[in-house]
């Protein structure tokens, strides 16, 4: 075990992967020589070499539609979105072909893909390095959708992802790339997709979240605990597959829900959790189910602490939850 | 470093006539210092923590300059995020560059994008986007619209020898090349996109031979010789409005810079090749070539110096006085009109504000 950041774990992870085995290769724009613009692959190509570290041309449908190529003969190929608000240019590539090659091949061609990319605000990055696009990924049938918000977790499920025979869009919280450290397991260390973890259990309102959310909302969550409320705070970690359970098991017990993320609100993820509440713990729930998201604008640059939730917009709908009902 | 076409070594002279006119000259080196200095001033901004990022563009100066100098002020630019000199030469204010560099009350942005993405319709210089290469095909979509309306402009769009591989250069250059469109491709090949040589990006062996595939010609040019990179954009624009089509100009420059305030250069190229690179620099040429014609002397430069920077520190006097954005823009823009979800998000956003649950 070491104390880690995030990014440093991601790096741990595909280490970890390549040296595992050899049909693991990397493709993207600046990973190698550069070790990435966030150094997440930092100091890969040297132990791999530019075989399996591959810097591309700057084109994202080249990167994702030659990384299913690869897939399809047989390699594992983990691609690098440099952020996630250029992946838009391989969005064919994702939706028309990664997300679908099993399915309309009768299942003959898998594609064991995963796509990295750093995603969200908080880095002042504005309109274009600050997107929150998930919920686009999570709509399309075939891609599975994993967002880690620490540092185990983030080696944790990005092993899992690598070895998982579907398509894994990867997105990691950039604003907490460097922000928090923790405890690592080294060697094989995986944490199974589609499960949600409890970061900070509670009795009296249930909130969701995932990614870069976790620390403001586990902030609120104290400070409403000093005014004697309990607030459950959970991790879904994973998109899809939803760990349906864990919310609802969650809700049965406090029958109150506030669902956090970044991501405009409109048909924004947390509008799934809540549609899924409505629809199997609706007997359980005492208050409505509330959202803390971004605002269904374009992702500012000069406003976008006022844009993103903090943790006393979460704290004053962990309040509301609690009141009503 | 492999390099497409000779350029000619340092010190070598001007090229030949048809240039920049000899009047104008004196104007374009004021022109390419003070963005120069801007540059620095921004750099440096960036180092205090008074502005978020920065792009630089040294090293870049003279294609843009001369590129802008054949233009009209009727045509129109696409650019991308590395255009100062374009924008300072197409007369935006400085005074406007800060406010949108710092994202305050002044700026036609409302502070919406990052620093170097500005653009301001009345300049005919349109805003940049951060994905590369959106913008080529919009320069054609645009340059079509003119033929259409029977305007004798030309849309002109600038990019770099990465973006060469977007999907939108190969879209761009291929409607131009179907519908014969008014537009120039400016693409300023500075021989890196961030940490990438030109050669990782394409095995052609210049990127103005990708305008043949598309049936359009192609040039290179020297990029840090301000005559050939002004002829070359005047002959494109003089073609086009005469109905001739498109043009790809590749001018080989050198960023000489890093690629950004969060790059650092040092991790993937040498400093012999930037050596190489600086003694070639336009700044120095066209500085060289008015020392030489009596067109400027040590004193008139100091001058020179001396009132471009007091210009600088003026405009940004003004924009850091300037008042912060107003959070209630937040919600302007997004539609003509807000729709009811967006009216209720801001009321709630207005009540958080005076409760204090958001502080600005
Ligand atoms: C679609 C897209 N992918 C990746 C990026 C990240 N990125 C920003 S600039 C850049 C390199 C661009 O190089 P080039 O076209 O040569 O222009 P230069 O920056 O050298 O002026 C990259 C990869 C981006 N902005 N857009
Ligand atoms: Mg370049």
């Amino acid at each position: 075990m070491t104390e880690i950041t995030l990014v440093q774990a991601v790096n741990r992870a595909l280490f970890d992967a390549m040296r595992a085995d050899p049909d693991v290769l990397l493709l993207g724009e600046d990973i190698g020589v550069n070790g990435g613009v966030f150094r997440a692959t930092e100091g890969l190509i040297k132990e791999f070499g530019p075989e399996r570290v591959v810097d591309t041309p700057l084109s994202e449908t080249g990167i994702v539609g030659a990384a299913i190529g690869m897939a399809l003969y047989g390699l594992k190929p983990v691609a690098e979105i440099q952020f996630l608000d250029f992946i838009y240019p391989a969005f064919d590539q994702i939706v028309s072909e990664l997300a679908k090659f099993r399915y309309r091949s009768g299942g003959q061609y898998p594609c064991h893909v995963v796509i990295r990319s750093p995603y969200g605000g908080g880095i002042k990055g504005g309109l274009y390095h600050s997107q929150s696009a998930e919920a686009y990924f999570a709509h399309t049938a075939g891609l599975k959708v994993v967002i880690p918000s620490n540092p185990a977790d983030a080696k944790g499920l990005l092993t899992s992802a690598i070895f998982d025979p579907d398509p894994v869009i990867f997105l990691e919280p950039k604003r907490i790339y460097r922000a928090v450290t923790g405890e690592v397991p080294d060697g094989d260390h995986r944490v199974p997709l589609g499960s949600a973890s409890i970061v900070r259990p509670g009795s009296d309102v249930s909130v969701f979240a995932y990614g870069a959310m976790i620390p403001p909302v586990v902030e609120a969550a104290k400070a409403v605990q000093a005014e004697g409320l309990s607030a459950e705070v959970i991790d879904l970690r994973s998109l899809v597959p939803l760990d349906e359970a864990a919310i609802l098991k969650s809700v049965e017990k406090t029958g109150r829900a506030v669902i956090v993320h970044e991501a405009p609100r409109f048909v924004g993820f947390g509008a799934e959790v809540a549609a899924l509440l409505a629809e199997k713990a609706l007997y359980s729930l005492k208050s409505p189910v509330r959202r803390v998201t971004g605002y269904d604008t374009p992702f500012p640059y000069a406003l976008e602490n006022l844009y993103l939730p903090n943790a006393e917009r979460i704290a004053h709908a962990i309040r509301a939850s609690a009141r009503e009902g | 470093m492999s390099q497409a076409v000779e350029l000619p070594k340092p010190g070598s002279p001007p090229s030949d006539a048809g240039g920049i006119p000899p009047e104008d000259l004196p104007k374009v080196y004021r022109a390419m210092l003070l963005a120069r200095l801007m540059d620095e001033r921004c750099l440096s901004l960036q180092r205090q923590g008074r502005i978020g990022f920065y792009v630089p563009l040294q090293g870049q100066e003279g294609a843009q300059v001369a590129c802008a100098w054949a233009l009209d002020p009727s045509d129109w630019l696409f650019p991308a995020y590395r255009e100062l000199a374009v924008a300072l030469v197409r007369g935006l204010p400085l005074v406007s560059l800060f406010d949108q560099f710092i994202g305050n009350a002044g700026d036609v942005l409302k502070g919406r994008q990052m620093p170097n993405h500005y653009g301001a319709r009345e300049y005919r210089f349109v805003t940049a986007s951060s994905p590369v290469g959106t913008q080529i095909i919009h320069a054609v979509g645009a340059a079509m619209a003119a033929q259409r309306k029977k305007e004798r402009i030309v849309t002109v769009t600038f990019f770099g020898d990465g973006t060469t591989s977007s999907n939108d250069f190969h879209s761009g250059l291929n409607f131009a090349g179907v519908f014969q469109a008014p537009t120039i491709f400016f693409c300023q090949n500075n021989q890196w996109a961030i940490s990438m040589p030109r050669e990782r990006q394409t095995r052609s062996k210049t990127l103005a031979m990708k305008a043949s595939a598309y049936g359009i010609e192609g040039v290179v040019v020297d990029g840090e010789d301000v005559h050939a990179v002004y002829r070359a954009v005047r002959d494109a624009r003089r073609k086009a409005i005469a109905g001739g089509g498109p043009t790809l100009i590749e001018a080989q420059v050198y960023r000489l810079g890093p690629h950004s305030t969060s790059d650092d250069p040092k991790r993937y190229r040498t400093d012999a090749e930037l050596a190489e690179w600086k003694a070639r620099d336009s700044v120095g040429r066209v500085r060289q070539e008015l020392l030489t014609s009596g067109g400027l002397t040590e004193e008139s430069e100091a001058k020179l110096l001396e009132s471009l920077r007091a210009e600088i520190a003026m405009a940004l006097k003004e924009a850091e006085g300037t008042a912060p954005i107003d959070p209630s823009t937040l919600f302007d823009d997004v539609f003509e009109r807000p729709t009811p979800r967006l009216d209720e998000e801001r009321a709630e956003f207005s009540k958080f504000l005076t409760e204090g649950v958001l502080k600005p």
